[in-house]
């Protein structure tokens, strides 16, 4: 059995209530950081673990949090984002209704590491249940002394507070997250100044996720060297990969980075579904340009999918099957960031509504001939001109669907396609 | 006339205004709670909410404006919210969607007459490994076909 740092504990009764936790060596990692640890010595462990962010863009955890500047009298924060709104992804959950003390113990040696006194988790609002678990979860660990005043006698304070999103995707991107946390829309910031400078209600702030907030105990307890050696050299760990869509058993599976795709689909998820051939794959929620069956044997970590022309991103295994047409793919796609959009530049905005517009046409049967070329203009002329990460999230999976089905998508527009079955 | 707030909320309300270091902040989980108890945020709603946070009303409007949770008008006792995002429409969420309409008998976007259902299709809700899914409320069904959904609505009293 694989080695795992999140997951192993999930199948244990009752594990989200602290009593349980504790017996199996739950906060000993707290103590570990917090008594025999100093900050720079766990930021240097951080680094050396190579964690890379688990929320989409793989940012090097350690090196983040060395940006938040030590010399400032304003005070710090931390926002954990739990908004989970990339489709596909659901890993997160898991985590905070599994084990949300292992995620407290990591926002709480985050913190220490940085010199953070206020800690945000953003959790999507329709997490209803979820979030009140994490409630019950903090207040047990102000009862023991894991949070508030002066925890365990180290002279360190913390608060952690759970604030719920309200129904809108782009607030997990971290600046609109900022924003939202602010009580405003969630439109995203300009970058610089980065969040590490001038982040939460102006002041320094880490924004991480909670799958890499979650990897922290571990590397604290086992050592960098050790999560180095579980994933790749420059990828160190494991990732909690989301699998959904034609499989046999659909779930999360903690694996090695640099698993094979193959491997996850039909030797984790048990393969397709009885009678189902495998067409194509979105190998990292939906923002992650599409792969075709022929090429599935990609390994799973960041640079491997950035070679393939795609994206590791929340690690979200969406499998499609040969009876899914592809225009029905597009149209999700479509359908969801022109819904998503914040609206604030115009690329975005137009682009992904129009090209929305297009695809409606041609579900409905009424396509041309042009659409085609249109949908693909349309994406060229959002990919890099937007002001958030969103408008090339929207761009890069259509142009690929567009790239890599043209023939399929093509019969749709020529009269030709009227059985939906290819 | 407007809305006043039981003391349970009353007392919730302080106790989240004083979580933030600006009081503007507690407006999402301000506005969570107003839902809770009025079903919807009105235009009253809205400027109550704002005198608390010392703010103004088009503030509050426009974060209303821009939540999707957030309903401006009244809505039915049970919001059927059913996901039509990309792992739930592979495995058959259009055909449920059009179940559910001809079953309770409106379109996406309306209410029931009796003013029992909401319908809705929502953007993915991160239980896709129980593909197809619903939120009613808040209680999340997966792993949905008509059968279930008929025993769901059954249960829906
Ligand atoms: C449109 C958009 C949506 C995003 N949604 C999420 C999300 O739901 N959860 C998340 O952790 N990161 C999300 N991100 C990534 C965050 O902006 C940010 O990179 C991340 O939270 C940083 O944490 P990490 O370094 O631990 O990954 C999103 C980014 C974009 C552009
Ligand atoms: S790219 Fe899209 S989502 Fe991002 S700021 Fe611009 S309009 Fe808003
Ligand atoms: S796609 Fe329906 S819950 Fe994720």
């Amino acid at each position: 059995m694989e080695e795992k740092v999140i997951t192993q504990n999930f199948h244990l009764k009752n594990y989200f209530k602290m009593d349980v936790y504790l017996k199996h060596d739950g906060y000993q990692a707290v103590k570990k950081a917090l008594k025999k640890m100093k900050p720079e010595q766990i930021m240097d462990e951080v680094k050396k673990a190579n964690l890379r962010g688990r929320g989409g863009a793989g940012f090097p955890a350690g090196v983040k949090w060395g940006f938040v500047p030590q010399d400032v009298p304003k005070p710090k924060y931390l926002c954990v984002n739990a908004d989970e709104g990339e489709p596909g992804t659901f890993k997160d959950r898991y985590i905070m209704s599994h084990n949300p003390h292992l995620l407290i113990e990591g926002i709480i040696i985050t913190s220490f590491c940085v010199g953070i006194r206020q800690a945000y988790i953003y959790i999507r609002g329709e997490y209803e249940a979820i979030a009140q678990r994490l409630e019950q979860a903090i207040s047990e660990a102000y009862e023991k002394g894991f949070l508030g005043k002066n925890i365990l006698d180290t002279g360190h304070d913390l608060d952690i507070i759970i604030h719920r999103g309200a129904g809108a995707y782009i607030c997990g991107e971290e600046t609109a997250l900022l924003e939202s946390l602010e009580g405003k829309r969630g439109h995203p910031r300009l970058k610089p100044p980065f969040p590490a400078s001038i982040g939460l209600f102006n002041c320094p702030t880490v924004i991480n996720n909670v799958e890499t907030i979650s990897n922290i105990p571990a590397i604290i307890l086992k050592g960098a060297e050790w999560f180095c050696k579980l994933g790749l050299p420059k990828d160190g760990g494991t990732r909690i990969f989301g699998v959904s869509g034609m499989v046999k058993k659909p779930g999360i599976y903690e694996l090695p980075l640099g698993t094979s795709l193959k491997d996850i689909i039909y030797k984790h998820a048990g393969g397709m579904k009885p009678g189902k051939k495998l067409k194509a794959v979105v190998p990292g929620g939906m923002s992650a340009p599409i792969l075709k069956a022929d090429e599935i044997s990609i390994k799973m970590d960041f640079d491997s999918l950035v070679n393939a022309h795609s994206m590791l991103g929340s690690a979200a295994i969406i499998v499609i099957d040969k009876d899914t047409p592809i225009i029905d793919v597009l149209k999700a796609v479509a359908k969801f960031y022109s819904h998503e959009s914040c609206g604030q530049c115009t690329p975005c905005r137009i682009g992904t509504s129009w090209i929305n517009k297009i695809v409606k046409r041609i579900v409905e049967g009424k396509g041309k001939k042009e659409d085609i070329n249109n949908i693909e203009r349309l994406a060229d002329n959002i990919l890099g001109k937007t002001l958030c990460p969103l408008g090339d999230a929207a761009a890069m999976p259509i142009s690929s669907i567009v790239g890599k089905f043209r023939e399929e998508l093509e019969s749709y527009v020529s009269g030709k396609q009227n059985d939906k079955k290819m | 006339m407007s809305p006043e707030f039981s003391d349970q909320a009353k007392k919730k309300i302080r106790e989240v205004i004083s979580r933030y270091p600006k009081k503007e902040a507690a407006l999402l989980p301000l506005l969570h709670i107003a839902q809770q108890e009025f079903g919807h945020i009105s235009t009253e709603s809205e400027k109550v909410l704002a005198e608390m946070l010392e703010i103004k009303p088009i503030r509050v409007r426009e974060a209303v404006t821009f939540y999707t949770m957030l309903n401006r008008r009244p809505i039915g006792k049970y919001h059927i919210q059913v996901c039509s995002n990309l792992s739930c429409s592979i495995l058959g969420a259009e055909t449920l969607i059009d179940y559910l309409k001809k079953k309770i008998k409106i379109e996406i976007g309306e209410t029931t007459p009796d003013g029992k259902f909401t319908l809705s299709t929502v953007e993915c809700l991160g239980n896709c490994e129980e593909a197809p899914c619903m939120q009613v409320n808040f209680d999340y069904n997966g792993n949905l076909d008509k059968k279930k959904i008929d025993s769901i609505l059954n249960s829906l009293k």
